[in-house]
């Protein structure tokens, strides 16, 4: 950022950019940390002996965050992406199929996902039925998969929607049927349209995985939750909250990174 | 597909076609004989890109009969996929995939919907793109080219299935007019070699040097057709006169 005042503005101006950035960061510190309570807060968020006593399980707990997000990315992209495929399959022999998808998405996008999560992390379990998994973390995460797996699909119908009704035409003048015209011909281009939505997509995902605490899931959060029952401090919370930034925010810059490379492409394809 | 010997290569018989409450043909007749060119020419909105879409089966027609060597392919039974191996259709614009390169393009269809192994389809597409004056593209993207270029790797696309008839529907209409003559002269080439081609165009100078029926449409149907000298030089429907006056005034024929 400020490599791109110094390129626009000049020496001068990246200059100026520092100076003015430090006297405004400086006066705001200064001003919370000189304010009479700054000393409640500090022992009630900032504890340094309650941040190392609740790092330990509030960083094994957030390993089981950091697994439940991958295991979440890998199967949201396959049954959302089969789901807008089936919204988007033409014909009338097709409709019970496109019906499916509808519901699907009506449901899952339409419940809160803290319902959800309840619902199924909770309920499901005390059904103690044969053959299925009771855990309560596998219902979780089976909440947030059908979850962001609704939305996830509107967003590649959306792409698969933006390509023009020429090229599956053209597609299927070519002899493909329409599901060769579908993966060869639209889903290429539909799935670049959207790189940019899929990516905030995961952003989110990744601290709604939080969520999973409210059915008992010993995650970061609700061993931070544990252990400010315990003490009454609130530095655990801390913790969790820096490692949960510690993820998000390289990985807001990404995304932000690779939008920005991507309209750029695109700029330049059309000129 | 069986065939019935002597029928013309392509017949459409009452064809009706509406979108909505819009009728665009309206009993359409034509018949196209193996070997002919026949420009379908009208003002914009007279139906010529439908009739191309309705005989390729793109668009479902609402009445009538599209027979081709005399057997009708509207009905349901009809396969549409090999069909389309038997016809070729060339788009206004061009609708090259913008995701794969010009000989990914063109092997595309013949890859995967018949089977043809990519060894056979790619050394086929080089030939075709060198006859037409694309060898040097064959791996460029089609957003790294003219339109002209564009439009001839789209010819040379449809041309690949080695189809019995080749429809051009405006294929000149979205190029810059300096790129017109290129894609002419490849047209020019290809019916000077016998294939049967149905154009809808604009260009009336080039109907009437290629064509050997020239039919106006009129409300979706066909109004006058005849060889190209008689429809230019002596048209006798009213209508015709005023479209080709117009044509005439607009510098273009």
């Amino acid at each position: 950022m400020l490599k791109r005042i110094f390129d626009e503005e000049g020496a001068k101006g990246a200059l100026i950019a520092t100076v003015s950035t430090l006297v405004v960061f400086g006066l705001v510190a200064w001003a919370i940390t000189a304010s009479p309570n700054w000393d409640l807060v500090q022992r009630q968020f900032f504890s340094a002996e309650h941040f190392a006593g609740s790092w330990p399980r509030v960083l094994k707990g957030f390993w089981i965050n950091i697994q439940l997000f991958l295991i979440s990315m890998l199967i949201i992209p396959l049954v959302s992406l089969l789901i807008a495929v089936m919204r988007s399959l033409r014909g009338p022999g097709f409709f019970p199929i496109r019906l499916m998808s509808l519901i699907f998405v009506d449901l899952f996008r339409g419940i809160p996902l803290y319902l959800l999560i309840v619902l199924l992390g909770l309920g499901i379990p005390t059904l103690r039925l044969p053959g299925v998994p009771n855990s309560a973390r596998f219902w979780a995460v089976t909440a947030l998969v059908l979850s962001y797996s609704a939305y996830t699909a509107e967003i590649y119908r959306s792409g698969i929607d933006a390509v023009p009704e020429s090229q599956r035409a053209s597609a299927r003048a070519l002899g493909l049927t329409q599901w060769q015209s579908m993966r060869f011909a639209i889903l290429p281009q539909a799935v670049r349209n959207v790189v940019p939505a899929l990516m905030n997509t995961v952003v989110s995902l990744q601290k709604d995985v939080a969520l999973v605490g409210i059915v008992g899931v010993r995650d970061a959060l609700r061993e931070a939750d544990i252990y400010t029952d315990r003490f009454f401090n609130f530095t655990s919370y801390m913790a969790a909250t820096l490692l949960f930034l510690l993820i998000s925010v390289p990985l807001t810059r990404v995304v932000d990174w690779y939008v920005a490379r991507d309209r750029a492409q695109r700029a330049q394809v059309m000129a | 597909m069986t065939s019935i010997s002597g029928a013309p290569k392509l017949e459409l018989r009452g064809v009706h076609k509406a979108f909505g409450d819009k009728e665009v043909l309206n009993g359409l007749d034509l018949v196209v004989n193996e070997h002919e060119v026949v420009c379908l020419i009208g003002p914009s909105g007279c139906g010529k890109s439908t009739i191309l879409r309705c005989v390729d089966l793109l668009d479902p027609i609402n009445k009538g009969q599209i027979l081709l060597d005399g057997v009708d392919i509207t009905l349901p039974g009809t396969d549409a996929n090999s069909l389309r191996r038997r016809i070729g259709i060339v788009f206004q614009s061009f609708n090259l995939f913008p995701h794969m390169s010009v000989l990914d393009n063109v092997t595309l269809g013949p890859r995967r919907a018949h089977g043809v192994d990519r060894t056979t389809a790619e050394t086929k597409a080089r030939e075709l793109l060198d006859r037409f004056g694309l060898g040097e593209k064959a791996d460029d993207y089609p957003n790294r080219m003219s339109g002209g270029q564009n439009q001839r790797a789209a010819i040379v696309r449809a041309l690949m299935v080695e189809p019995e008839i080749l429809l051009l529907d405006e294929v000149t209409s979205a190029l810059d007019p300096e790129l017109v003559g290129e894609v002419l002269g490849v047209i020019r080439e290809l019916s000077s070699q016998g294939l049967t081609m149905v154009l809808a165009t604009h260009e009336m100078g080039f109907a009437r040097d290629v064509a050997s029926t020239v039919a106006f449409l009129h409300e979706g149907r066909v109004l006058e057709s005849g060889p190209p000298g008689e429809l230019f030089e002596h048209p006798t429907q009213p209508r015709t006169q005023q479209f080709l006056q117009r044509v005439t005034e607009a510098g273009r024929l």
